[in-house]
């Protein structure tokens, strides 16, 4: 019997063990991420919604000429801190497609809070055209989509720089360090106080990818606070039922042992 | 159970055993209850609206186009709503009944902002269909409002249940008046 | 003409269903007084697991298709829509994504426990045939599942997946043809996936009720692999085993909810959350992890239909396992050989895992190769050949003997006391 615990234990460390090997594949020969502390670490870290505004002021600043989010709506503002009426005027400054009007012709409106974000372009081959042949992919969901998430995404923002000696670059690329292959067709676009954020944060490139970084894993991991919560209850609740189950167990088996 | 006991020691210390275990076995089946209840809930809250159904567009309909005595139906929340532009007799015909006679007892100007739009669901309360009225050369039913045909109920000017087995009046939505010449419903 | 069945039941509404349609005797014969080994361990409770394991799923899975759109243009967004918009959809896609891997990971330790304790040697063949059946099901459920999101890795898994067939020589490229739908992975095979992935569950519930019809004719092995001898050796099915599946099935739920609530994406893939592009295949496509051992074998061999046969081969050679081991001894704890083969067996399936996950190059394709070569080694020579040559421990008297040892002679009422309680 002790023995056979002994084996079973051993097969699931080694069942373990793989597993644990299974990001690292998927990295590939990328250069390691480094890791970037954001408040929603940890099994019990939240986001910070100052953050996630000031992110969310990123995007729209500068991500949001190329990158779409078609998967929020300007609804999703309010879940980080914005008020009805702080939401309502930030869509009202994007246009966006509506119709067919009575008379069957499309026309441009102020966004509504039940609008999804503008996307930048009609379409990909459009969005192509205008980006010398690269995507610039959606963002809604890229931190669960990028090996290292939001750690990667901050990596690849603050990555950018002059190619080492005898690098090859190619025609409109850009060298990165954190991009796998290091050649990016996205250019560096943070700048240093190319965003002003209302509440004094200074606008360095860290603060900037840092607070982007942190809206694009809320973007893409919205119920992720919600379901944290949940889960420490749920395990509490199964860990004294467990205990319950168990001595109801011994219980029942006292008389057999 | 009580011979089980027996051979286990003496009385009083198996007695005490026996209710620890009960004690234990319905604390542990009140936990399971409670788990099983709370398990439940997400699978039959995922069926009620989703959040992208409750932030729904609100429609705008333009006013300017609709002439005295004509109507439009406009689609909103999935269903339709009518828009009529009414004529000064039909609003005299619509205040002038005593509310006495009514089945649901509304005055017409609770029911309207300005006196001439009015703007119902045009669902009908009895089961659901869409009243027949909109088109000019529709049966508008023996109050000139709206007639269901599938059950036979009529509705007034004011969009009030007046015979049939409806039991109330058609229904008014929120909306506003944006401009003089434009609501938003919702 | 059949007359109405006799009940024992006190309370008269359970008594006149009970006389008519005799559900209650049943229950009461097959999860009440069923005689159950009195020994089992721990290991002995996966069954029930997976039982409520693919209750969850179909549970999840129905709701889950209430807000699905199976359409390549709809599909992803839609799945995105359920992790957002929908009340508690994302707590129903994780459980059910999840639920696959904890499918899995409880069905493997059973397969297991069948193999270390001989669940499978007679007279269980037909019980461990249709266990096969059900893990053949699994796959194929669990495989149209992953296609259904339309990430990356569906489309591309659905494509390298389905082209397997294509090495059958002449009808292969028709066969393909025909399960796309098409010339290519698109729509129609996206559809009638998702027809197949929810029907195929109800038929596993079908051939799980055969398992358990199969598996109350038989009754239970257990840890030492002899028969009960008598009323001593068996315990009542309730409460002892209730109550004891109860406990692991509250440690399943703790695991299954660390998954769910603090790690959801971490036996997935992120290329899944990119959606599918049929012009770009990602860098390095793998399945799910389940899927590794197998996918392992099939890229250890250098020629296509070779590794699809041996890979299909690899769960077929299940079915013929209660023939291939020939020792009439059911338990590796009395078979001081075996044990030590098998647990290499259980390691280098480990192996094969880890192998399937690594670029099909190098080192990789050796190590898959020298482990397909012992997964296969095993079943076809080493089983056949030890039950011939090895010497088993001896198999004790009775399975009261060994669980009542150290308290000297059993006594009487201590023995009898289980038929009490029946």
């Amino acid at each position: 019997m002790l023995r056979f615990r002994n084996l079973l234990g051993a097969l699931v460390l080694g069942a373990g063990a793989l597993l644990s090997a299974a990001p690292a594949r998927a990295a590939g020969e990328a250069v390691a991420i480094p890791d970037t502390r954001f408040s929603f670490d940890g099994i019990f870290g939240t986001f910070d919604r100052a953050s996630l505004q000031r992110g969310f002021q990123v995007y729209k600043e500068v991500c949001s000429a190329c990158h779409s989010m078609h998967l929020l709506s300007y609804r999703n503002l309010l879940e980080i801190g914005f008020t009805g009426d702080q939401a309502r005027a930030l869509a009202a400054q994007f246009q966006v497609m509506d119709g067919p009007n009575d008379q069957g012709e499309m026309f441009e409106r102020p966004a509504r809070l039940s609008d999804r974000f503008r996307r930048p372009f009609p379409n990909d081959q459009a969005a192509r055209a205008a980006n010398n042949g690269a995507l610039p992919p959606d963002l809604s969901v890229i931190v669960k989509a990028r090996p290292g998430g939001a750690d990667y995404i901050h990596a690849l923002l603050t990555g950018y720089s002059d190619p080492p000696e005898g690098f090859q670059l190619g025609q409109g690329m850009n060298y990165n360090k954190y991009f796998p292959g290091h050649q990016i067709a996205m250019p560096n676009v943070l700048n240093p106080g190319q965003v002003q954020f209302a509440d004094g944060t200074e606008g360095s490139v860290e603060n900037m990818a840092h607070d982007v970084s942190s809206f694009l894993a809320w973007a893409a991991e919205p119920e992720l606070e919600q379901r944290r919560r949940m889960g420490v209850r749920i395990i509490l609740f199964l860990v004294v039922i467990g205990g319950l189950t168990y001595a109801v167990k011994r219980k029942v088996w006292a008389d057999v042992h | 159970m009580a011979e089980a006991v027996v051979s286990h020691g003496t009385a009083p210390e198996g007695g005490a055993k026996e209710t620890r275990r009960d004690f234990l076995k319905l604390t542990a089946g009140a936990f399971a209850a409670v788990g099983v209840g709370a398990v439940v809930w997400p699978f039959i809250h995922s069926m009620n609206p989703a959040r992208d159904v409750l932030a729904l567009a609100s429609t705008e309909v333009d006013l300017s186009p609709i002439a005295t005595g004509q109507a439009v139906t406009v689609m909103w929340r999935g269903k339709p709503v009518f828009v009529r532009n009414r004529t000064p007799q039909e609003i005299e015909q619509a205040r002038a009944v005593p509310l006495g006679e009514l089945r649901d007892p509304q005055p017409d100007q609770a029911r309207v902002q300005r006196d001439n739009w009015l703007v119902v669901l045009g669902v009908c309360t009895h089961l659901g269909c869409v009243p027949l009225g909109q088109k000019p050369t529709d049966a508008r039913g023996e109050y000139g409002g709206w007639f269901c045909p599938c059950h036979g109920s009529h509705y007034d000017t004011s969009g009030r249940i007046r015979r049939g087995p409806a039991p109330l009046n058609l229904e008014v939505p929120t909306y506003t008046f944006t401009s003089d010449t434009q609501i938003r419903i919702g | 003409m059949a007359g109405l069945h006799q009940s024992d039941f006190k309370n008269p509404v359970v008594r006149w269903i009970d006389t008519r349609l005799p559900v209650f005797t049943l229950l009461q014969k097959e999860y009440g007084t069923f005689p159950t080994p009195r020994n089992f361990n721990y290991l002995w409770n996966f069954g029930a697991l997976a039982i409520v394991n693919l209750l969850i799923m179909i549970a999840t899975g129905v709701f889950l298709s209430m807000n699905y759109t199976a359409h390549t243009a709809y599909a992803f967004d839609s799945v995105e829509r359920i992790m957002r918009d929908v009340n508690y959809g994302w707590l129903l896609r994780y459980v059910h994504s999840n639920g696959a891997s904890m499918f899995f990971i409880v069905v493997y330790i059973h397969i297991w426990r069948g193999l270390w304790y001989g669940s499978y040697k007679a007279p269980r063949e037909i019980l461990w045939m249709l266990g096969v059946v059900i893990f053949l099901l699994m796959m194929a459920t669990a495989f149209m599942g992953y296609v259904l999101p339309w990430g990356q890795m569906s489309f591309w898994g659905a494509t390298v997946i389905t082209n397997l067939f294509s090495a059958f020589p002449l009808v292969g490229q028709h066969i393909v043809t025909w399960l796309w739908g098409g010339f290519s992975v698109d729509n129609p095979t996206l559809n009638r996936f998702f027809s197949l992935h929810y029907l195929l569950p109800f038929v596993i519930f079908g051939v799980v009720f055969l398992h358990i019809a199969a598996l109350h004719i038989t009754g239970s092995n257990n840890p030492l692999g002899i028969d009960p001898k008598g009323p001593q050796d068996t315990l009542p099915f309730h409460p002892y085993y209730t109550i004891k599946d109860s406990v692991g099935l509250i440690v399943y739920f703790i695991v299954f909810a660390v998954l769910v609530f603090f790690a959801p994406n971490y036996l997935g893939h992120p290329d899944n959350y990119i959606p599918a592009n049929p012009l770009q295949t990602p860098e390095h496509i793998v399945p799910e992890w389940y899927f590794l051992p197998f996918y392992a074998i099939l890229r250890a061999v250098p020629d296509k239909l070779g590794g699809v046969l041996l890979m299909f081969g690899s769960i077929a050679i299940l079915f013929i396992l209660p023939w291939l081991d020939t020792s009439g001894v059911r338990s590796m704890r009395f078979r001081p050989i075996a044990r030590w083969f098998l647990l290499l067996w259980g390691l280098n399936f480990l192996l094969l895992m880890w192998a399937g996950g690594k670029p099909a190059e190098g080192i990789y394709v050796t190590i898959a190769r020298l482990a397909t070569v012992y997964y296969f080694l095993y079943f076809l020579v080493i089983l056949p050949l030890l039950g011939r040559l090895e010497r088993p421990l001896k198999l004790p008297e009775s399975i009261a003997a060994p669980v009542l040892r150290g308290g000297g002679p059993v006594p009487a009422g201590a023995a009898a006391k289980p038929m009490e309680k029946a």
